[in-house]
């Protein structure tokens, strides 16, 4: 921060980012206290887009509640469908097939990858770079078009049901899946070329917008904030669940702290979810895709359980209160973003409004799921 | 001094490197669709608003009235109604309204049908001015293609 910034007889003025505003992704409004071109404080207002989604799960039954989580993180959608689905199944104790969860790590996967694909576009666009994200959007289409064949739907899936998925894929599936990996391989070397050593790509996240490990810990943030600020720390490896214990592959972490080692995160993390992937199909089991018995209107024992998943912007918690009825006393969901948007006012004092914007685009932010 | 002109060199390089790859693309076909001069095909499982299936042999809906949709829906979108006819055992469907407005297209009502009476539509192009549009008699529409 200069020091005409940190000078307090300067006056400040205050603005608004937001809620409409095309650089907050969505209806976050941030109030900005700005002295020139400087933050002084950043204080970011949620509340626009709450739709009581805990409330909504505490007065439906389980099953109906399915079609909800997709419409939180509408990126990642198939993390948070296979986070609450895991919940129950761990409640009422019913055994998931294997194939199925086979084809559940296939799809979040892929979802992953086109999560951080349109993260990746719209990212560069609040840096004030439109070519890369028509780029992007090439590549997601096609993953949306293969997800769309499975799950019948582009963006809101329901795919995942308790003990299996909906229905079985087509050899045209895990035929395209292939496909489209060999493809994402021969660009993503483009996308490194053509944004990841840009020089101007460079100048704006190198060393702009550290986030040190101690406040990632203060903050509770995961995800590829975390990773980016030197924490190994991926749920898939450190509370493994479903069957990823069974496929090899790394957790990109940079100790950089700044925004482009935040940015390197995910694009190493596409790569490491196209391995995954590609190890799946591979390893896919012949079977049946949903579990025997599961009773029609689920009662899981009264009790008090969590599960928690690695969505594409951090961990994704549920916490189920079952009281022995057919719908839950309490549904708690610890969303990833919120942790994550919570240390950008702390982030972002003293620093220009260019950058600090930077630093928001960093933490991939999806307002949705902040205020659920 | 010498890290400056390195960085000029190394930065104006990159950049020649990102033209060149957006020339590239400028040669590559077009991968945009001309929508509405052009359109998809809907994929088999596509999962539009619900409607009824025909019986083949009698050419009237499959439906028995259990109302397993109906309490399957998460949003309440369905209304179902059926009576049994005279000399008959079985009820028959005389009502069945989708409000749209509502509907999340999450396809529990298809899951939940055993007789397999309800079917996923494959249209898209839903845009209306009015409100009412989206109350669809389904009934009314399976009669009307028949």
């Amino acid at each position: 921060m200069s020091e005409f910034a940190l000078s307090q007889t300067q006056e400040t003025f205050v603005m608004n980012l937001g809620p409409q505003h095309p650089a907050t992704h969505g209806v976050l409004r941030v109030k900005l206290t700005m002295d020139g071109e400087y933050v002084v404080r950043a204080e970011p207002v949620l509340g626009y887009i709450h739709r009581m989604h805990e409330k909504m799960g505490e007065n439906r039954t389980w099953a109906k509640f399915l079609p909800n989580t997709g419409r939180m993180d509408y990126l990642h959608a198939l993390a948070y469908n296979h986070g609450h689905v895991m919940a129950v199944e761990r409640a009422a104790g019913i055994e998931v097939p294997e194939r199925a969860e086979y084809l559940r790590v296939i799809t979040t996967e892929l979802n992953r990858i086109s999560s951080h694909l349109l993260w990746f576009g719209a990212f560069v666009l609040d840096l004030g770079g439109f070519t890369p994200l028509l780029y992007a959007f090439d590549d997601r289409e096609q993953i949306l078009d293969l997800l769309e064949g499975v799950t019948g739907s582009r963006l809101t899936y329901c795919y995942y049901r308790f003990g299996g998925v909906y229905n079985d894929v087509e050899d045209d599936f895990l035929v395209g899946t292939k496909a489209f990996i060999s493809r994402l391989r021969s660009r993503l070397p483009m996308y490194h070329g053509l944004v990841t050593k840009n020089i101007i790509l460079i100048k704006r996240l190198k060393d702009i917008g550290p986030i040190p490990p101690d406040m990632v810990t203060r903050y509770g943030a995961t995800g590829p904030v975390a990773r980016g600020s030197g924490f190994n720390f991926d749920l898939r490896k450190n509370e493994p669940y479903s069957v990823y214990p069974e496929f090899d592959f790394d957790i990109p972490v940079y100790t950089e702290c700044d925004s482009m080692a935040r940015y390197m995160v995910r694009m190493d993390e596409m790569e490491q979810s196209m391995r995954i992937i590609e190890q799946a199909i591979d390893k896919l089991p012949e079977g049946p895709v949903k579990a025997k018995k599961v009773p029609k209107t689920l009662k899981p024992p009264a009790g008090d359980y969590y599960c928690a998943v690695e969505a594409a912007r951090g961990s994704f918690g549920v916490r189920i209160v079952s009281d022995g009825t057919n719908t839950p006393y309490r549904l708690k969901l610890r969303s990833p973003t919120y942790s994550n948007l919570s240390l950008f006012e702390e982030a972002s004092e003293g620093m220009l409004l260019a950058d600090a914007l930077a630093l928001m685009g960093s933490l991939d932010l999806v307002i949705p799921e902040i205020d659920r | 001094m010498s890290g400056y002109f390195t960085e000029l060199f190394t930065g104006t390089k990159s950049l020649a490197i990102g033209l060149g790859i957006t020339i590239k693309a400028f040669f590559q076909p077009v991968v945009t669709l001309q929508y509405p001069y052009e359109t998809l095909e809907m994929k088999p499982r596509f999962r539009g608003h619900i409607q009824l299936t025909q019986d083949e042999e009698t050419g009237e809906s499959k439906c028995i009235v259990c109302g397993m949709c109906q309490k399957a829906c998460p949003t309440g979108c369905i209304t179902v109604a059926g009576k049994k006819p005279e000399g008959s055992k079985k009820k028959a469907l005389t009502r069945y309204i989708l409000n749209f407005t509502t509907c999340s297209l999450c396809g529990q009502c298809v899951e939940s049908c055993k007789p397999n009476a309800i079917e996923f539509s494959k249209d898209y192009n839903l845009a209306s001015f009015d409100k009412n549009d989206f109350i669809f008699d389904l009934l009314k529409r399976l009669k009307e293609k028949s």
